[in-house]
């Protein structure tokens, strides 16, 4: 087949290449370079998220059922999302921390829009397993909020690292509250 | 290889180790080509481009497909719906499928008629006959994928044929589906070997090349090349010529990509598989029609079978049962018109495929079938002892010097 | 002789798919707003086939590739395929008791289909399988012509012709015998705006309904297509010039 890269290596005691330097001959190879790169979006475009995967990507979930003091958990992009309707106390807790002792400095209100509802993504910033803490029962940590089993790492009510080798608090997904009783994330 | 010296030092320095910059100036650039070709020699290149466009979509389809009874139709109607321009790599899949086919008939029918299967290039077109093999084989398995109703029977009826073998017949084909009937295992391995031939095909067409610069192509005149006055250097004038031919193969398959992508597919294939119902007519695809024609006009299971394969194994021997000194058709004003009618039969054999086995359509499709191998085991051979060709020219250079008669 | 190869070899090409959709019915030929190189959908009259779809024949057939999200295409919002989605309920589960519940849909959710599987379908029709409708009119022969055919096809049968019970004579089905019985007879869905709600208005909005679910890329494909078309069109002539110019000097 064609091989047109051949203008970088031209052979030693080429009789002339008649035209080759013509204008509508270099203009052919140049389409043929331009059809080729249209032809290559589509082949990489597919490796994208397909449309039913990005329908997928927000949810919509009901947290009018989360009783005070519960968790529930629910998928999100093929992760756990964490969403914690916090006591007054724990709340308290968040909010009374001194940041000097914070390892990834954050401010509770930075975190939860609502202070009662704090929604997180449910997977440890240390090597991604997931934490422990979401049923009743279930190890909490030190600090009352969460503790991943892997390698030992405690976090806060309000999701922040407080001991152990994660290196930042647990991430907050976007979300937004559609209404009181409905949230949606993504 | 001789030394070709190059500007770049960096390409040097690789060339001087690893001469594949050297292959591919001997192969592509300045390997001498016979002046004369037309553009029937353009279908080799187009079908080098087509089997690398099948392995192209069909690496990326395989990205989508899932290969499970329960979810092999989903997914491709996934593939037609979801995944981001899924449909148009899953049409230019099957409708180059098709395209790969025409142009390989093409280039056979064009080797046919200028004798490019004679000596000195005997292998080189029984390579070509192996590529022809793996193709269709590939395409079978192909077309079974998407899991469709034709998919399905179309499995059942050709892995069937294989049960016409006595004694071991039936196992053979159990041991085809790995179970009691085509099903997940036959369609997993499928789409194994489907996934895989495609690459031998490709070590195949490499053989292929090898073995067409041995002695280089064959022309319209069909004499060989005395000498540089006689060729031409591949680049720039076949690569330009092959550029054009290509343009037009793509403007041909742009159109039925984008305006009838299922012109040459069947309807039943849009039906999921369905174990317990034959669709009423069940056809192959429009490239085997011939060869079906020729199964379904033996009324005999083993000898429908037999003469099936055996319509492709008399290609094998070709370059042994015509023996015409003479290579090009056009000094050979008997062959010639054998070739037509040959043309015209294979056609009218690939009509009567299509149709239902009854009536006229058997008698026609008996008559065809008995032409197709009178013309490769008796007129061929009868043709190259009794012929008289016309004058040969001297050189490709002066075609209309052939003054003195040559005699075959 | 190239130029005889093709035409011969397209010939037969085109015959292939061609004869397969045979048999002694007439197809009323219509001309489609989706018809030809630069066709598109009709969108109110898919809006209108999906409610004929879901007032006439979801009753017996599913459409269990098409998602709710896909309504965009119809011309509806994101707001109203909420609406459109919630109106169905679909299974989900298991929950943490383990067991499967309904739920109001959702965009991303597909079409419920009106039974749990083919055997429920053929023990609720008298044996026969009512057939998921996603793909229909690229199942058949002639798709769109055909389907609208049939649906406007059902008479009374010709002399001499039994008809067994649970069967209907259609002018348009292979064989003039279907299991299916009549679904439209004019006036059979309440059309807001002053919409033909006879048979053949229904009727076609339902195959501008088919023909976009069983293609739903169509009208993307066919704008590429003239984009590619009018391209490889300039290619094949620059591509042409280059070639005679190279080999200008070839005697």
């Amino acid at each position: 087949m064609a091989k047109s890269d051949t203008n970088k290596n031209p052979a030693k005691g080429d009789v002339q290449e008649p035209g080759r330097r013509d204008f509508i001959v270099v203009a052919t190879y140049a389409m043929a370079g331009l059809g080729a790169a249209a032809v290559a979006w589509p082949l990489i475009d597919q490796l994208n998220p397909a449309a039913d995967t990005l329908a997928l990507a927000n949810i919509e979930v009901d947290i009018s059922k989360i009783a005070v003091g519960q968790s529930i958990t629910v998928k999100w992009r093929g992760k756990p999302v964490f969403i914690r309707h916090r006591t007054a106390d724990e709340i308290a807790r968040a909010n009374d921390t001194n940041l000097d002792d914070l390892r990834d400095p954050q401010v509770d209100t930075a975190r939860a829009e609502k202070p009662e509802y704090l929604v997180l993504v449910g997977v440890c910033t240390h090597l991604g397993c997931v934490p422990l803490g979401q049923k009743t029962g279930e190890v909490r940590g030190d600090y009352d909020g969460w503790f991943c089993p892997c390698h030992g790492s405690h976090y806060d009510t309000s999701g922040r690292i407080r001991k152990g080798p994660a290196p930042t608090n647990l991430e907050v997904p976007p979300y937004s509250f559609l209404s009181d009783s409905v949230v949606r994330i993504g | 290889m001789s030394a070709t010296q190059f500007k770049s030092p960096v390409v040097r320095w690789i060339d001087h180790r690893l001469p594949v910059f050297s292959m591919l100036h001997h192969t592509a650039h300045d390997y001498p080509t016979p002046k004369n070709l037309n553009y029937m020699w353009n279908f080799g290149s187009l079908a080098g481009l087509s089997l690398a466009i099948m392995i192209v979509t069909g690496i990326v389809l395989a990205m989508s497909y899932t290969a499970h009874v329960d979810y092999a139709f989903d997914s491709v109607e996934r593939i037609m719906r979801d995944v981001n321009h899924g449909w148009m790599i899953r049409y230019i899949h099957m409708n180059t499928a098709s395209f790969f086919f025409i142009v390989v008939y093409l280039h056979m029918f064009r080797g046919l008629y200028y004798g490019s299967y004679k000596a000195p290039r005997e292998l080189l077109w029984m390579l070509g006959v192996v590529i022809f093999l793996l193709m269709m084989a590939t395409a079978f398995m192909g077309y079974v994928l998407p899991w469709g109703q034709m998919s399905f029977w179309g499995a059942t009826v050709i892995t069937n044929l294989f049960s016409a073998i006595p004694y071991v017949g039936e196992s053979i084909v159990t041991l085809l589906w790995g179970g009691f009937s085509v099903d997940n295992a036959t369609l997993n391995r499928f789409f194994s070997l489907h996934y895989l031939m495609p690459f031998i095909i490709a070590g195949v067409v490499v053989l292929h090349i090898v073995a067409l610069h041995r002695f280089g192509s064959n022309n319209p005149i069909g004499i060989d090349t005395k000498g540089p006055q006689d060729t031409i250097s591949f680049h720039p004038y076949y690569t330009i010529k092959d550029v054009f031919g290509i343009a037009v193969f793509l403007l041909l398959l742009a159109m039925a990509v984008f305006f009838f992508p299922n012109a040459m597919g069947h309807p039943d294939n849009y039906i999921p598989a369905d174990a317990l119902q034959t669709p009423a007519h069940i056809v192959p695809e429009w490239y085997f029609l011939p060869f079906y024609a020729i199964l379904r006009a033996v009324p005999d299971k083993l000898g429908g079978v037999l003469l099936m394969f055996g319509a492709i194994a008399v290609l094998f021997v070709l370059p042994w049962l015509d023996r015409s000194p003479v290579r090009s058709a056009r000094f050979r004003p008997l062959f010639r018109i054998f070739f037509w009618l040959f043309f015209v039969n294979a056609i009218a054999l690939g009509y009567l495929g299509g149709k239902p086995a009854e009536g006229i359509y058997v008698i026609l499709s008996r008559v065809a079938t008995a032409w197709y191998f009178l013309h490769f085991l008796a007129i061929l051979p009868l043709l190259s002892m009794f012929e008289t060709t016309k004058p040969l020219p001297k050189s490709i250079s002066e075609p209309v010097l052939g003054s003195s008669g040559r005699t075959a | 002789m190239l130029k005889r190869l093709f035409i011969a070899l397209f010939a037969v090409t085109l015959a292939g798919p061609a004869m397969a959709a045979g048999g002694d019915v007439e197809l009323q030929k219509r001309d489609w707003s989706f018809s030809g190189p630069f066709g598109t959908f009709d969108k109110a009259a898919m809006q209108r086939g999906f409610q004929a779809y879901r007032e006439v024949c979801a009753g017996c057939h599913g459409m269990k590739l098409i998602a709710f999200r896909n309504f965009a295409d119809l011309g509806y919002n994101n707001d109203e395929i909420k609406a459109i989605a919630a109106e169905y309920e679909v299974q989900d589960g298991p929950n943490d008791d383990g067991e499967m519940f309904m739920r109001p849909g959702i965009a991303a959710d597909r079409i419920p289909s009106p039974y749990a599987n083919d055997n429920a379908a053929r023990a609720s029709n008298n044996g026969a399988l009512p057939p998921d409708l996603s793909l229909i009119a690229k199942a058949r022969g002639n798709g769109p012509d055909y389907l609208f055919s049939l649906l406007a096809g059902y008479k009374d049968a010709p002399e001499g012709m039994t008809v067994p019970d649970g069967m209907y004579y259609n002018a348009a089905y292979p064989g003039h015998l279907i299991a299916m019985p009549q679904p439209l007879y004019g006036e059979d869905v309440t059309y807001s705006g002053d919409a033909d709600d006879s048979i053949e208005g229904i009727s076609s909005d339902l195959v501008q309904f088919l023909m976009w679910a069983a293609e739903p890329k169509m009208e993307v494909r066919k704008r590429i297509g003239v984009a590619a078309v009018f391209f490889l069109g300039i290619f094949v002539v620059v591509s042409y010039m280059a070639k005679r110019r190279v080999w200008a000097d070839v005697h």
